[in-house]
C-alpha cells in the first residue's frame, strides 16, 4: 500500500525544515546571497502550498505570513537582517511544534504563533499590498435552483492559440455540456490557400447555448484564454415568462441586435421580397455564417420557447437519488407491515378488518409498483459509452470494429443499470480482444474488414435481457477443454455439451488467451461477469459458432428492492425463494428417497431431477417430516429441487441487505422481515446450484 | 487509451497527490521531480500533457514551459503550471512562456480532474 499522503506530507515537511535550518545559518552569514535567499523562499512556499492542500491550515497560514516577507526580501525590496533571521528560526520552530502537533504530540503555544506573526508583519512596508492570499479559480457556480437561459456568445480566439497548447475545440466541447448548444463556426477569415498558415486559427465561432449555468460558469470555460481572446456574452432569452406578443424574433431583428447589420439596411432590403437570408448575404451586407448563426439562434429560442408550456402542462421534476431511495425503503418497510395486517386480519374472522386489510394491500401493491417505477432509467445511457470505449479499445488494438445498440430506451432499476456497467464492460472487452479478428485476418476468412458487436436489451416478462453479439471467431471447443482439464474444472473422459463448456469461461481464473494484454486475458474478468450477474440476481447464458461469433445472454430482474417470492418453512426458521425462479412443488416421501439408492435424484415427469436437501445443506436440527416438498428450480436452463418442510406460499419480499459479517455465508444472498416480525433468509439459488452440482458429481463419481 | 501524463513538482506529497489523483481517474502518470528531469523525460517520451510545479531547484516551471515549447514534440501540447502565485504578473509570465493553463494551490483532487479534462479533451 502507499503510504498516506498526509503522512508523506509531514514527512516532507520535517526534511524541508532541516533544510531550511541550515539556509538560514547559511543566510545569517551572507545575507546578501540570491541564492540562499531563494532556497529559504521555496522551502516556505512548498511547506505553505502542500500543507494547506493536505488540510494543515494552521501551518499554511503562518507560512505565508513568512513567505511574504521572503518574497520582498527576493525582490529586493527588505534587506535581509539578523533579527529577521533569528525570528526565521523561531518560526521554523514553531512550524515544526505544529507539526508535531498534528502528529498527535503536545499542543501548540498559539500566543507565540500569533506574536510571530506579528514579528513577521512589522517588516512589510507600510504601503505593503493587500494579502496576496491564494486566490482559488472560481468554481462553477452551483446549478441548483438557477433558471434556464438562453445565451449568445461570441468566441474569437487569438490567431496563435495553438502555441500555447490550447485546443479551441475542447473549450467548445465544454461550453456544450453546459446546455444545449447550437455551435456555428465563421470561416470568413481563413485565407486563400496559399497565404494560409497552418498553425494559425483563423476560425471564430457564434454559439447559441440554452443552460442553467449562470454567467461566471460559462466565462470560467475561457478562463485560461479569456486574456487572448474575443469572447462576448450576452443573455438573449431570461427564460421567464413568456411574452407572447412577441415569441418568434425575425432573423432581421436578431441580426441588428447582434450588431451585423444595421436597422436601415435592413428596411432597404426588406422592401424587396425574397427571402431575407439570401438577399442579405448577395448584398453583402452579412456574411453566410453570420446568417447561420443567427438562424440557429433562431431555431434555439424557438424550442426553448415552445418547451416552456409543455413543461409546465406535464411537468418533470429533478429530484436527488437519496431521496428515492429512502422513499423504495419506505415502501419495503410498508409491505412488511401490509402482510402483518393481512395476517393479523385472517386470524381475527372480522369481516370489516378483513376488508380494510385487503383494501391497504392493494393500494401499498400500487404504491409499490408505482414507487419502483420512478427508479427506473433507460439503460441507454451506458451504451454510450460503452461506444467510447468500443472505438478506444479497437484503434489501441489495430482493429475495426462498429458498436450497434438497439434498445436503448428500455428500462431498469437505477442500480442496477449502475452495476450492471463493470460485468458489460468485461464481456465488450473480451469480444474486441479475443472475438474480433483483425482486419486482415477477417478478410481472409471472407468476412467484412469490419468487426459488430451488437449490444440489444429488451424486456421479457419480470426481467430484462441484454444481449452482447460479436461477429468475430468464436470460441475455441478444444482450447476451453484442454484448459478446464488442466485447471481440474472437467475430468478426462468428461464430453460436456457445447453449451456447458462454454459456460465453463465464466469459472474463476480461467483465461485461454495466448498473450495477456492490456485489455484482457488475465482470467479475472469473466470471473468478475458471473459473480456480478449472480449479485444482481441475473443468470447468463452463452452460445458461439466457431468462425460465426460468439453470444452472451445476461438476464437481470428489473428491480433490486423488492420481489415475489416462495415462502417456505424449515424446523421454525423460514426461508424465501425468488419466485420467477420456482417451476413448481413436488413431494418428497421417504419411498421416493429409498428409491434413488442414496442419490439425490427425483423424478420429475419422466426427467430425474437433482435435489439438495436444505436442512442437511445448513446443519439444521430436528428430524425431517415423513413427507418432504421439493420447490423445483430452473436457472439457466437447468433445474435443481430444493427439499424443504413446508411450503407457506406467496410472499412480497423486501430484501435487506446482510451486514458485513453476514456477507460470505453460501447459499444466503439476503433477509427479509415477515409479517409476524420474524426474520426470513433468502436463498441464493445460483450458489445453492453451483453445491448441488459438486454434490451430485461427488456421488456420481464417488 | 489512456492518456499519458508527465506531473513535475519537487514537493513529493504534491507529486504524490497529483499523480495518485489522476491515477485513479485513468490516466497513466510519470512524476519527475524538477524541471530538469521533466525535460529529460519529455524528451524520451510522449506526454499528453505536463502538469508543472513553478519554483523547482535545477530548473523551474517557466524555463521548462519555454523549453518544451521549443521541442518540436511539444509545440501543441497543454502545460499547466501548479502556483500558489495567483497574481496577474505571474500568469501573463506564464502565459509568455507558453502555459495553456494553471491551478492555484491549495486544491482539491476533484478540481484538479476537472482543469485535466478541461485542456486534455
Amino acid at each position: 500500500m502507499r503510504e498516506r499522503p498526509n503522512d508523506a506530507f509531514r514527512e516532507e515537511a520535517y526534511e524541508l525544515l532541516a533544510e531550511l535550518e541550515t539556509s538560514l545559518l547559511e543566510l545569517e552569514d551572507n545575507p546578501r546571497d540570491k541564492d540562499v535567499i531563494g532556497r529559504v523562499f521555496r522551502a516556505m512556499h512548498t511547506i505553505k502550498g502542500s500543507g494547506a492542500m493536505f488540510g494543515f491550515d494552521e501551518i499554511s497560514a503562518f507560512t505565508h505570513e513568512i513567505e511574504t516577507v521572503f518574497d520582498l526580501v527576493r525582490n529586493d525590496e527588505i534587506l535581509v537582517t539578523k533579527e529577521m533571521v533569528d525570528l526565521c528560526l523561531l518560526a521554523r520552530d514553531q512550524i515544526k511544534a505544529m507539526l508535531d502537533a498534528a502528529g498527535g504530540h503536545l499542543e501548540v503555544d498559539r500566543s507565540r504563533t500569533a506574536h510571530l506573526v506579528g514579528a513577521f508583519r512589522a517588516f512589510l512596508p507600510q504601503a505593503a499590498p493587500a494579502e496576496a492570499s491564494p486566490a482559488a479559480i472560481p468554481a462553477p457556480a452551483a446549478a441548483e435552483g438557477a433558471a434556464t437561459r438562453t445565451w449568445r456568445i461570441r468566441f474569437r480566439p487569438a490567431h496563435d492559440i495553438f502555441a500555447n497548447g490550447t485546443n479551441p475545440l475542447a473549450l467548445l466541447r465544454e461550453l456544450c455540456e453546459l446546455g444545449e448548444a447550437r455551435v456555428v463556426a465563421q470561416t470568413d477569415l481563413i485565407p486563400p490557400i496559399d497565404d494560409l498558415h497552418p498553425e494559425v486559427c483563423y476560425l471564430y465561432w457564434d454559439v447559441i447555448l440554452t443552460t442553467t449555468a449562470d454567467a461566471n460558469a460559462i466565462r470560467d470555460v475561457f478562463i485560461f484564454v479569456e486574456d487572448d481572446c474575443e469572447m462576448t456574452l450576452a443573455s438573449i432569452d431570461d427564460g421567464g415568462c413568456l411574452d407572447d406578443g412577441d415569441s418568434r424574433k425575425l432573423l432581421g431583428e436578431i441580426l441588428v441586435e447582434r450588431g451585423d447589420l444595421s436597422a436601415a439596411d435592413l428596411e432597404r432590403v426588406l422592401t424587396e421580397r425574397k427571402r431575407l437570408g439570401e438577399v442579405l448575404v448577395e448584398d453583402g451586407l452579412v456574411k453566410p455564417g453570420q446568417v447561420a448563426a443567427a438562424l440557429a439562434e433562431q431555431q434555439a429560442l424557438e424550442k426553448q420557447r415552445q418547451n416552456r408550456p409543455a413543461a409546465d402542462a406535464a411537468s418533470s421534476l429533478r429530484v436527488p437519488a437519496e431521496r428515492l431511495d429512502k422513499l423504495v425503503d419506505l415502501v419495503g418497510e410498508l409491505v412488511t407491515v401490509q402482510s402483518r395486517l393481512s395476517q393479523t386480519a385472517a386470524g381475527r374472522e372480522d369481516a370489516v378488518l378483513t376488508a380494510v386489510a385487503e383494501e391497504v394491500e392493494r393500494l401499498v401493491e400500487e404504491l409499490r409498483d408505482l414507487t419502483l417505477n420512478i427508479r427506473m432509467l433507460p439503460i441507454g445511457t451506458t451504451f454510450s459509452k460503452f461506444k467510447r470505449l468500443v472505438r478506444d479499445l479497437s484503434r489501441e488494438l489495430g482493429k475495426d470494429i462498429e458498436l450497434e445498440t438497439a434498445g436503448a430506451e428500455t428500462e431498469l432499476d437505477k442500480t442496477v443499470i449502475e452495476r450492471l456497467n463493470d460485468p458489460l464492460v468485461h464481456i465488450i472487452r473480451n469480444s474486441i480482444d479475443h472475438g474480433i479478428e483483425m482486419p486482415e485476418v477477417r478478410q481472409v476468412a471472407g468476412k467484412p474488414r469490419q468487426g459488430t458487436i451488437h449490444l440489444s436489451a429488451i424486456h421479457s416478462g419480470d426481467s430484462v435481457v441484454i444481449e452482447i453479439r460479436d461477429d468475430g471467431k468464436g470460441l475455441d471447443r478444444d482450447a476451453i477443454r484442454r484448459k478446464a482439464i488442466e485447471k481440474g474444472l472437467l475430468g478426462e473422459q468428461d464430453e460436456p455439451s457445447d453449451h456447458d463448456l462454454f459456460l465453463l469461461i465464466f469459472a474463476a481464473g480461467f483465461s485461454t488467451a495466448q498473450t495477456v494484454t492490456s485489455v484482457s486475458g488475465r482470467g479475472v474478468g469473466m470471473d468478475v461477469v458471473r459473480r456480478a450477474i449472480d449479485a444482481l440476481r441475473g443468470t447468463i447464458d452463452i452460445h458461439s459458432e466457431k468462425g460465426r461469433g460468439t453470444t452472451i445472454r445476461v438476464r437481470i430482474p428489473l428491480t433490486l428492492a423488492i420481489i415475489e417470492s416462495l415462502l417456505v418453512a424449515i424446523g421454525k426458521d423460514r426461508f424465501v425463494l425468488p419466485l420467477s425462479l420456482v417451476e413448481e412443488c413436488i413431494e418428497l416421501t421417504e419411498g421416493d428417497v429409498a428409491a434413488a439408492h442414496g442419490r439425490n435424484l427425483v423424478r420429475v415427469r419422466d426427467q430425474l431431477v437433482p435435489y439438495l436437501p436444505l436442512r442437511r445443506w445448513f446443519a439444521m436440527e430436528g428430524a425431517r417430516p415423513p413427507i418432504e416438498q421439493v420447490v423445483i428450480t430452473s436457472l439457466g436452463g437447468q433445474r435443481v429441487g430444493f427439499v424443504v418442510d413446508h411450503v407457506i406460499g406467496e410472499h412480497q419480499t423486501v430484501i435487506k441487505s446482510l451486514g458485513r459479517m453476514y456477507r460470505d455465508v453460501q447459499g444466503i444472498s439476503g433477509a427479509t422481515i415477515l409479517g409476524d416480525g420474524s426474520v426470513a433468509l433468502i436463498l441464493d439459488v445460483p450458489q445453492l446450484l453451483q453445491g448441488a452440482e459438486a454434490e451430485e458429481k461427488v456421488a456420481t463419481h464417488g | 487509451m489512456s492518456k499519458h501524463i508527465l506531473a513535475v513538482d519537487d514537493s513529493r506529497s504534491i507529486l504524490q497527490m497529483v499523480s495518485f489523483t489522476l491515477k485513479g481517474a485513468g490516466y497513466q502518470v510519470t512524476e519527475a521531480a524538477d524541471g530538469q528531469a521533466a525535460f529529460e523525460l519529455a524528451g524520451s517520451g510522449n506526454f499528453n500533457l505536463i502538469i508543472t510545479d513553478l519554483n523547482m531547484p535545477r530548473m523551474d516551471g517557466i524555463t521548462l514551459t519555454q523549453k518544451l515549447r521549443a521541442h518540436p514534440k511539444y509545440k501543441f501540447t497543454p502545460i499547466l503550471m501548479l502556483t500558489t502565485e495567483a497574481g496577474e504578473a505571474f500568469k501573463t509570465k506564464g502565459k509568455a512562456a507558453g502555459a495553456t493553463g494553471w491551478l492555484v494551490k491549495p486544491f482539491d483532487p476533484q478540481k484538479l480532474i476537472g482543469v485535466v479534462k478541461k485542456v486534455l479533451p
